[in-house]
């Protein structure tokens, strides 16, 4: 039994961790050899018992499909699966995701890909009047919760994950990902607490093409799991980083908040800066807590967040985990230690240290990096 | 002593006074409400039966020479047959009548906050010290929207275009719970009030009306609409930061109220606008609230004359079918519940009543918080959990169960000198709270115990505040609702699935 998922008699997963990303804001792609390098600098804050990746852009001939990444613990399971599958979706094509043998990862479960749409006359029609993201996202968490031995790590367009049991040196071998191109990149090393040996715990943790690489243990994790089971989200991974991708999924698609206003739902302003703001922002932000306060994210975290539009660093409201980021031309890079960057990039032209909870965001085709987010503080 | 019944013939306590130490000052006698001490002409003399150990002689006695001790002339110790079975079965044969009595049960039931313990951060995660970051309490009562509505400009920022429902801003979670002028005198609803303008937090005027000299203080007062409908017209309605209409109290669900006419004199009849003399009776119902269709449209006649710039709370006991109650009220249209366990007090109650009817309030909260979370509703209102708040730890616990804010009756009494005596329906209450007698009153100086009250909430705010850094969190928000932080010792299976909450070690 490999442990897709969190069988343990835990709450959530607690881990320490590396993490890494890269993006290029006018798409140019990179393979993944450069964010391999970047993550192996920082091997020794994991232990080997998680490392992964997300590339975006590397599903260009099926860029409107969605492609889901699915572990199967047992033969059985990826019966049952594609049995729910063939009845919702129409899959262009499927086939096992390329994997080479290596010494380093010893026990791996069985990984396939399927690239699909769903169904127009599917039999939840009959009930609801879903989208096609919402319908993706019900049947990931139906699979993810329902169907035993199998376990969906990537489901958005354009973009995979690749993740696993141990370094991430190793995983990116394992997954010849030297071979993947892509524009954007985020990696991650794990060091977990209490619940080793468990591919589903490994991070990226994806939905739709949200992705999300974390350092951090979310103390506030117990409200922010009940604020989103009111909104029927289905915390069934019990992982920290798995509630950070359920609120800006909430926040972000369903609310429509901007990406820059959902970051300081996250990492809220103390009431004591707000205060000292002009009265539209004041009431603005003020509002937010108000009605967002059961989302704020609190306790230590930094965390690379990636989605179609481009990609979001940052840390907690008072900066408890590390997080540098730099600049080279149109790459920008971020990581939890400075060195990981200038082993891919030796000079960069500019190298800081985001403030807490000041978002680094950059999104394609505009040409810099803003730093800083909406709220100066 | 005159032994002119079975129920006078044991005094409770023994008021015993050291002769050696006496000097014969009298301030006991001054300063008994009871009535238990007298001059006899060379010495002080006790009348022991009419002692209620409320602490007051000894505490202003110069000499120390004043002992209260339990009279340890037994009534025959039996399990079964208890002191108060037996005294109760002998003072109702003699009367007739229903024995009442002042604040919460003495029962010695179960308390869940004592069963529930905290969590704080170890190596994973880092505790924050709230000496040296923000730490914050400030925490918004009323209404909040499911989700932000936002409009952009040309410059594509976001403009608010959403109309928040109002709110009451508290610096800290506490709010002190309804206690009306005429249960307690207006010496202490000012101490109160005093308090809570210096502390950012509110008071509330229970139902008794608004006297006119807390008019100034309406920004933190919380005015109250009962089933008596005392002093209630459109300026008092206004005159508040918010309205509650009161249901239900957790000493006494189920059960209305009833100020003696010798308590009403000319300033508490001017308040509740009643004649002097006359008896003050709040039925048990309130008489246009037979169903939750009703209950509808009184808040939202207070809405209306109050033109919606009022929360409306409302405030219930906890009783069995609390969480589907409690999802009517908000249905209904409520701001704010405030939930009342059936620990909390009373200036007077059947002991029927309050020994035995209600639940717990951590049982209550756990279960109300959950239901509206599962029906999608939890952010229409906010909850107030009250029923003996004896500390901050219980406030924590209270607000980790699903508690926006925490109301304090009780603990703002024991402030004030309150001993816990239990007749407050007597009118004789020597610290000047629950009496009216003049010569009492007086004796409660609102600035000295409105500081008081003051430091004991600060003190409490701090407390939560190491709290809150221990378990690595820097907002109340955080914690609000986050029963992960909670932990049951010596609970059955069935409790902590009530509660919401893992065994220890789990």
């Amino acid at each position: 039994m490999l442990k897709l998922k969190n069988k343990f008699s835990v709450e959530r997963d607690i881990s320490g961790c590396g993490l890494c990303g890269i993006i290029n804001a006018k798409k140019v792609k990179t393979t993944g050899e450069d964010i391999k390098k970047a993550i192996s600098v920082e091997h020794d804050r994991g232990n080997g018992l998680g490392g992964g990746f997300a590339v975006y852009g590397n599903y260009q001939d099926y860029a409107e499909l969605y492609a889901f990444h699915i572990m199967y613990d047992n033969l059985s399971a990826k019966g049952n699966v594609e049995e729910y599958l063939k009845n919702n979706f129409i899959i262009e094509k499927e086939e096992p995701i390329p994997t080479s043998k290596t010494s380093k990862i010893k026990d791996h479960p069985y990984l396939h890909r399927y690239f699909m749409k769903p169904k127009s006359d599917r039999q939840d029609k009959l009930f609801h009047d879903l989208g096609d993201d919402d319908f993706v996202v019900q049947s990931v968490m139906s699979i993810n919760e329902k169907y035993d031995g199998a376990y969906v790590f990537s489901s958005g367009k354009n973009m995979g994950a690749f993740k696993g049991v141990g370094y991430p040196e190793d995983i990116a071998d394992f997954y010849k990902l030297d071979e993947v191109e892509g524009y954007m990149w985020t990696a991650h090393n794990r060091f977990p607490t209490n619940t080793p040996g468990w591919w589903g715990g490994a991070h990226p943790f994806t939905l739709l093409d949200w992705s999300i690489v974390h350092n951090g243990e979310i103390s506030s994790y117990g409200i922010n799991k009940r604020y989103l089971e009111m909104y029927k989200y289905n915390l069934s991974l019990k992982t920290d980083t798995e509630v950070i991708t359920y609120i800006f999924d909430l926040l972000v698609r369903k609310h429509g908040l901007p990406i820059e206003l959902a970051t300081t739902v996250l990492a809220a302003p103390f009431y004591q800066n707000i205060d000292k703001m002009d009265n539209k922002k004041k009431e603005l932000l003020t509002t937010l807590r108000q009605i967002y306060g059961s989302a704020l994210l609190n306790g230590p975290f930094a965390i690379v967040f990636g989605y179609s539009g481009g990609m979001v660093a940052m840390n907690d409201r008072i900066k408890l985990r590390p997080l540098v980021a730099a600049t080279m031309g149109d790459f920008t890079y971020v990581a939890s230690e400075e060195a990981a960057i200038r082993a891919i990039c030796p000079s960069p032209d500019l190298v800081w240290s985001p403030k807490a909870g000041e978002p680094v965001i950059v999104k394609f085709e505009e040409l810099v990096a803003q730093k800083g987010g909406l709220i100066g503080l | 002593m005159i032994k002119s019944s079975f129920s006078n013939i044991q005094s409770e306590y023994l008021a015993l006074i050291d002769h050696t130490k006496c000097v014969r000052c009298k301030r006991c006698i001054q300063n008994c409400g009871w009535g238990t001490y007298s001059f006899g002409g060379d010495k002080i003399l006790s009348d022991h039966t009419k002692c209620v150990a409320c602490g007051r002689c000894y505490t202003y006695c110069p000499e120390g020479a004043i002992s209260i001790v339990k009279n340890p002339t037994v009534i025959r110790e039996n399990g079964n047959w208890k002191e108060n079975h037996i005294k109760s079965i002998w003072k109702q044969s003699e009367t007739g009548g229903i024995v009442i009595s002042g604040m919460g049960t003495t029962f010695k039931y179960k308390k869940y906050f004592d069963h529930i313990l905290l969590d704080a951060c170890q190596v994973t995660n880092p505790s924050i010290d709230p000496l040296r970051e923000p730490m914050e309490l400030k925490t918004y009562l009323g209404k909040k929207p499911s989700k932000i509505e936002l409009d952009f400009n040309e410059e594509g920022e976001p403009i608010l275009k959403t109309k928040m429902p109002p709110q009451i801003e508290l610096q800290t979670p506490f709010v002190f719970g309804a206690m009306s002028y005429g249960s307690i005198s207006l010496n202490a609803q000012k101490a109160m009030a005093l308090a809570a303008r210096a502390l950012g937090i509110v008071m509330n005027t229970g139902e008794g009306g608004l006297h006119d000299d807390l008019v100034p203080f309406g920004k933190n007062i919380i005015v109250q609409v009962a089933s008596g409908r005392f002093g209630v017209h459109r300026d008092y309605l206004n005159s508040g930061i918010a309205v509650e209409i009161k249901i239900g109290q957790g000493a006494k669900p189920g059960i209305g109220g009833h100020l003696p006419g010798e308590k009403i004199g000319l300033d508490i009849s001017r308040t509740r606008m009643i004649p002097i003399g006359t008896d003050a009776i709040s039925p048990a119902p309130h008489h246009d609230i037979y169903s939750i269709e009703d209950l509808r449209q009184l808040i939202f006649a207070i809405k209306e004359a109050t033109n919606y710039e009022k929360p409306v709370s409302v405030k219930v006991a906890a009783v069995h079918n609390i969480a589907a109650i409690v999802s009517g009220i908000v249905r209904a249209g409520a701001d704010i519940v405030y939930i009342d366990g059936y620990t909390g007090g009373t200036g007077a109650a059947p002991n029927i009543i309050k020994d035995h009817v209600g639940i717990p309030i951590e049982l209550a909260l756990a279960q109300v918080d959950e239901r509206l979370r599962e029906e999608g509703i939890r952010n229409e209102a906010s909850l107030i959990a009250a029923g003996s708040i004896r500390s901050s730890a219980d406030a924590v616990k209270a607000i980790a169960l699903g508690a926006d804010a925490v109301a304090i009756g009780t603990a703002a009494l024991i402030v004030m000198g309150c001993h816990v005596c239990g007749k407050c329906n007597t009118g004789n209450c020597s610290w000047g709270i629950t009496t009216q007698r003049p010569e009492l009153v007086r004796r409660l100086d609102p600035e000295v115990y409105g500081e008081r009250l003051y430091n004991l909430i600060s003190a409490w705010s701090h407390e939560i505040q190491e709290v809150l850094g221990a378990m690595g969190v820097n907002s109340i928000e955080s914690l609000r609702g986050s029963r992960e932080r909670l932990r049951g010792v010596e609970l059955t299976d069935a409790e902590l699935k009530v509660l919401g909450i893992k065994h220890a070690g789990l």
